[in-house]
């Protein structure tokens, strides 16, 4: 188990050093020099410019050597200092992520886990109901199948501009301040739940299908007629079908949650809901590569980790992974 | 008292039609005897076998009746079948080395699988230990998934766990076709050694490999395109065969004891009819050497000496 974990922790690594690197290279093969297109467009007052060109060539040191500033990037990065945003000038990107990041947790975290618990349960029953089956399969399909942003948009447009029973944008009110109150809560969660339904619509679709369709390739494999001509109760056989179905199902969970901090980008954006995925948006439409840059470590990031986490899980348990690993 | 079959008739359903795979089937297996079940891949070995068991469509049972030990079998009932799955009937499957559930250690899917039965694990443990010294697999392997074991292992360790309990009927499904010979003769060994020491009664051997046959079966059935052609005792088929069918199949082999392979029966001229509209009779008549027009009605299988049963109008 160490040796393995010890092999993985260092493809991680490897995977980490050069996905930074990566990252690094983005604003510098980017066209044009990044300090300009900062300088010039804050260049509405020049001492504003002046003060930032300075800064800027003195933060990112671009007049250095390469292979310089790939080592002071690598060292700021290890601080924890991510540069400065260009577009909420002069906001640190590290505080701007942060800030997001909550939203996109509040967002993701429900939607991901729900929609997998509520999939996997429906989509194993449907592996054995046959009316579940009939409805559950072509609604799965068309849902999995709607583009994202359609969907979001439906939602959108009926139930918040036609019916009006939602807002559409923000995280909150206009005019109210975060703050910890039952006025606040609801109107947070009111916020909240077009953009939540949306994405656990889509997810929920995936997961049912997922499950049931593994469901049932689970029951028509060799053990399960095995133990069916051994008489053993439908019960049982069911239990162990379950059991190996969902292997596949919490890997696509982790790799899930490990994008989570990537937001996500198209409700994010339907819905004006301020977590990374707007911010990457934004970073974008603002030509801030350090946000940007900033946003993508962060998502290398969580990628890696779920990654590394749904190992571990699965070393845990699948026996057929925990046994390759020692050679046996 | 042990198996006896009688006029079974078993269909798949197709979209095509019912696939006539076993038709007026009819034998019976004492106790003690271990019946070996050759013939042509497609003649419906397998579909015999799962039969007497496992009775699942698109398997259509049509009609016919199975009894053991004087008792009749339900085969056409999935639920009150499992009465007899497992203790009085069991199988040792053709994929017997992917048998085992990959994700539950071998010790703990037996529990399981006694626990369903009303049979307590720690009470069967010491038994089973001894079998599992008797096919030679350490006690380690209870604590073992089924993955960290090799195939051979994983074949013996279904071997044990399908007799626990002390079948009257066991059926062995191709269980040396994916082996090699020294391999083989091992598994051969430890059917015979199940039989001598009570594990199991009666036992019906699939394969269509006749010569694997001579080794451990007391007595040989040949199946011909879903109907039983020719049953007797192992000499008496090998020495003496009576039906045109397993003569030239015998023919066929270099040598007794000589291991024969498939494409050797090619060597009959002609091809099995196809399942899904036989012609009416029997069933070999496309390739009989010494058919007649008699042959269009269906032979009746009679004993033509004691303990040897022939389906064919030339002999009877
Ligand atoms: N699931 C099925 N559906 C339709 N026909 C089948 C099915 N399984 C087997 N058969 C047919 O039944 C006949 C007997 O098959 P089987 O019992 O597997 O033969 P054997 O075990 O002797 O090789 C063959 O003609 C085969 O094509
Ligand atoms: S019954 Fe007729 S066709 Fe069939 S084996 Fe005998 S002689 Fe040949
Ligand atoms: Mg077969």
């Amino acid at each position: 188990m160490g040796r393995y974990l010890g092999q993985k922790l260092l493809i991680y690594s490897l995977t980490f050093f050069f996905a930074v690197t990566i990252d690094w290279l983005i604003p510098r093969l980017m066209p044009g020099n990044p300090v300009d297109t900062l300088v010039s467009r804050m260049a509405l007052r020049a001492d504003v410019a002046a003060i930032l060109r300075s800064y800027y060539l003195q933060a990112f040191q671009l007049d250095l050597p390469l292979w310089q500033q790939y080592l002071n990037f690598w060292g700021a990065l290890l601080r924890g200092d991510l540069g400065v945003s260009i577009w909420l000038f002069p906001q640190p990107v590290l505080k701007l992520i942060l800030d997001a990041v909550p939203y996109d947790l509040f967002l993701l975290l429900p939607a991901v886990i729900l929609s997998w618990i509520a999939g996997n349960q429906v989509g194993a029953m449907a592996a054995r109901v046959r009316w579940l089956d009939n409805s559950i399969l072509p609604l799965g399909y068309i849902l999995t199948a709607t583009p994202y942003m359609w969907l979001a948009l439906i939602l959108a447009w009926s139930l918040g501009q036609v019916a009006g029973l939602f807002p559409i944008a923000g995280a909150y009110s206009f005019g109210i301040r975060p703050h910890l109150s039952w006025m606040f809560i609801k109107d947070l969660l009111w916020h909240w739940f077009l953009p939540f339904a949306s994405l656990f619509l889509v997810m929920f679709g995936g997961w049912a299908i997922g499950m049931r369709n593994m469901i049932i390739y689970e029951l028509e494999a060799d053990y399960s007629r095995y133990l069916e001509s051994l008489g053993a109760p439908p019960r049982l056989i069911r239990k162990y079908a379950f059991r190996n179905a969902m292997l596949p199902q919490i890997t696509g969970l982790a790799l899930q949650l490990g994008t989570i901090v990537a937001g996500a980008v198209a409700t994010e954006i339907v819905f004006a809901y301020p977590g990374t995925g707007y911010l990457i948006l934004q970073a974008v439409l603002n030509q801030d590569y350090f946000l940007l840059q900033g946003c993508f470590l962060f998502i290398i990031t969580g990628v890696l980790i779920a990654n590394f986490i749904i190992d571990i899980i699965y070393a845990l348990v699948d026996p057929r992974i925990r046994t390759g690993m020692t050679g046996a | 008292m042990g198996l006896r079959v009688e006029n079974l008739r078993v269909y798949y359903r197709t979209l095509r039609g019912y696939v006539r795979a076993l038709e007026g089937v009819t034998f019976s297996v004492a106790d003690g005897e271990i019946m070996g079940l050759a013939g042509e891949s497609g003649c419906g070995k397998t579909t015999l076998g799962h039969s007497l068991i496992y009775l699942k469509p698109p398997m259509n049972y049509i009609e016919g009746q199975v009894f053991l030990d004087g008792q009749e079998v339900p085969i056409w009932d999935m639920k009150r079948m499992n009465e007899f799955r497992f203790r009085r009937i069991s199988v040792i499957p053709q994929y017997a080395m992917n048998a085992l559930n990959p994700t539950r250690k071998i010790g703990q899917l037996i529990a399981d699988l006694l626990a369903a039965h009303g049979v307590d694990f720690k009470e069967i443990l010491p038994e089973l230990k001894r079998r599992l010294d008797l096919v030679q697999l350490s006690h380690e392997v209870l604590n073992m998934y089924p993955i960290e074991l090799s195939g051979g292992m994983r074949q013996r360790a279904v071997m044990v766990i399908s007799t626990l309990l002390n079948p009257s009927l066991l059926i062995a499904d191709e269980i040396t076709s994916a082996l090699d010979v020294s391999t083989q003769k091992a598994v051969c060994e430890m059917i015979v050694e199940f039989r001598n020491r009570g594990f199991v009664r009666s036992t019906i051997f699939i394969t269509h490999d006749i010569s694997i046959l001579y080794q451990i079966a007391d007595t040989i059935a040949v199946m011909y395109a879903g109907q039983m052609a020719e049953k007797a005792p192992t000499e008496a088929i090998l020495r003496s065969p009576r039906h045109p069918y397993t003569r030239m199949l015998i023919a066929s082999l270099p040598q007794v004891g000589v291991r024969y392979r498939e494409e050797r029966l090619r060597g009959i001229p002609g091809a099995p009819p196809r399942l899904l509209d036989p012609p009416p009779g029997c069933r070999f008549q496309g390739r009989c050497p010494v058919a007649f027009e008699r042959c269009v009605e269906t032979p009746p299988f009679v004993e033509v000496e004691p303990g040897h049963f022939v389906a064919c109008w030339r002999e009877i």
